[in-house]
């Protein structure tokens, strides 16, 4: 079937099995391999990317249904090199370790401020409910948010 | 994980879906796929072909009666409820959503996905049955409206048949509702969950996760005892796992019908 998609701004076009979920579309097709597979049973939320803009599980969805859709990825944020605030506060505040659950509490993260870009404790902890985090304790990673919220 | 091969159609009308869930022995309808994806990915569910249902915005919204009905299309995410003012003129429906899984999910999962999965550990089942839901199911040639209460079946069964639609959720004027569950951390699964409404002249009480379908119990009044003593009465039988003795269960439906009786005698 043929999907196309807009990618961080850019334009794509593959002929896909529509038993293909999106997150295999990204890193196999598209070779985008910041957005990572964690548990793919739609728990830990390391393939949370958005779509038209909303935070989605990309491993809770087929590539097909994506057609003609505008989607956002870890690869999108940083701008010529520079990292975005949030991006630049994960490392300030020592918000990851093994860096996998990275990508999605990103695109978490991202989403949340967006939508409200003064977002309380509280409303950061259930923000990034749907991405787990096994090396930090969230400590960190809640105090990063917090950073760019203020 | 790769699927087993699938066909995918993405109608761009009722009747084009209807069309095809009729043509195809094996055709599902896909909602949000919140459920569904990961049920095929486990093989405990192999459609033949996918009816996507994303671009039928007839499906979606809610809509506010001046009598107080609210109407809900089977494709309206928890997302789309939990913001929306129509909805909060029945406030339990925004409080029930915003308790299911993750921001990822309630943005994509759908309260029409939710019922027709009928997953006996789902939220929003005892929430139609107690609140006296009804459910509109459009057929290739004809729409019938059933009670929530005649709507759940059995594990994963419908009343919406093969080749059939459910296209909206209407639920009558009311305030007087509650809800309690006990998870699997927060937001998680529920281990056991109750509904209650005291709108429309009578308490209704439905239990969810202790059986098949939500177990609908009618206290005699709104009192803890007389709650707990009624579903006592209904003999449960609920299963035990590793989250939860079938004892606990039992003991745990008691409690939360009274909780959830308690929130509705308070008005939500």
């Amino acid at each position: 079937m043929d999907v196309v998609v807009t990618v961080n701004g850019e334009r794509y076009e593959r002929d896909v099995e529509p038993r293909k979920l999106l997150i295999h579309f990204l890193r196999d097709d598209l070779s985008m391999t910041g957005s990572h597979i964690g548990c793919d049973t739609g728990n830990c939320g390391a393939c949370s990317i958005l779509v038209d803009g909303v935070l989605v599980k990309s491993c809770m969805m087929l590539a097909v249904q994506a057609n003609g859709a505008s989607i956002e990825t870890v690869e999108g944020l940083s701008q010529d090199g520079e990292l975005t605030p949030l991006q630049q506060a994960f490392s300030d505040h020592h918000a990851l370790q093994c860096g996998y659950c990275t990508p999605g509490m990103l695109m978490s993260a991202t989403a949340l401020l967006r939508a409200n870009p003064h977002p309380s404790e509280d409303e950061i902890r259930r923000g990034i409910q749907g991405n787990i985090c096994r090396c930090t304790g969230y400590v960190n990673i809640v105090e990063a948010i917090k950073a760019v919220a203020e | 994980m790769l699927l087993r091969e699938v066909e995918y159609a993405r109608p761009a009308s009722i009747p084009e879906a209807l069309r095809l869930l009729a043509a195809h022995d094996g055709a599902r309808a896909l909602a949000g796929g919140q459920t569904l994806i990961n049920v095929m990915k486990a093989r405990a569910a192999s459609p033949d072909v996918l009816v996507d249902l994303s671009d039928l915005q007839e499906l979606r919204g809610i809509e506010l009666s001046q009598d107080g009905t609210v109407e809900i299309g089977a494709m309206t995410t928890y997302a789309d409820i939990i913001d929306s003012a129509e909805a909060r003129a029945r406030p339990i429906l925004g409080e029930v959503c915003a308790q299911i899984a993750d921001v990822q999910v309630r943005n994509r999962g759908t309260i029409g996905g939710n019922v027709c999965s009928n997953d006996p550990t789902n939220h929003l089942p005892p929430v139609l049955v107690a609140t006296g839901a009804t459910m509109t199911i459009a057929g290739q040639n004809s729409e019938r409206a059933v009670p929530a209460e005649e709507f759940f079946l059995g594990v994963y069964m419908t009343a919406a048949g093969p080749g059939e639609l459910l296209t909206k959720i209407s639920f009558p004027p009311g305030k007087q509702d509650g809800f309690a569950s006990v998870a699997i951390g927060a937001d998680g699964t529920c281990i056991v969950n109750a509904a209650a409404s005291l709108d429309g002249g009578s308490l209704r009480v439905a239990i969810g996760c202790v059986a098949a379908v939500p177990v609908v119990v009618r206290p005699e009044s709104a009192d803890p005892d007389a709650v707990k003593t009624a579903v006592r009465g209904a003999e449960l039988d609920p299963p035990s796992d590793v989250h939860a003795s079938a004892d606990y269960r039992c003991h745990l439906a008691e409690v939360l019908a009274a909780r959830a009786v308690e929130q509705a005698g308070r008005g939500s």
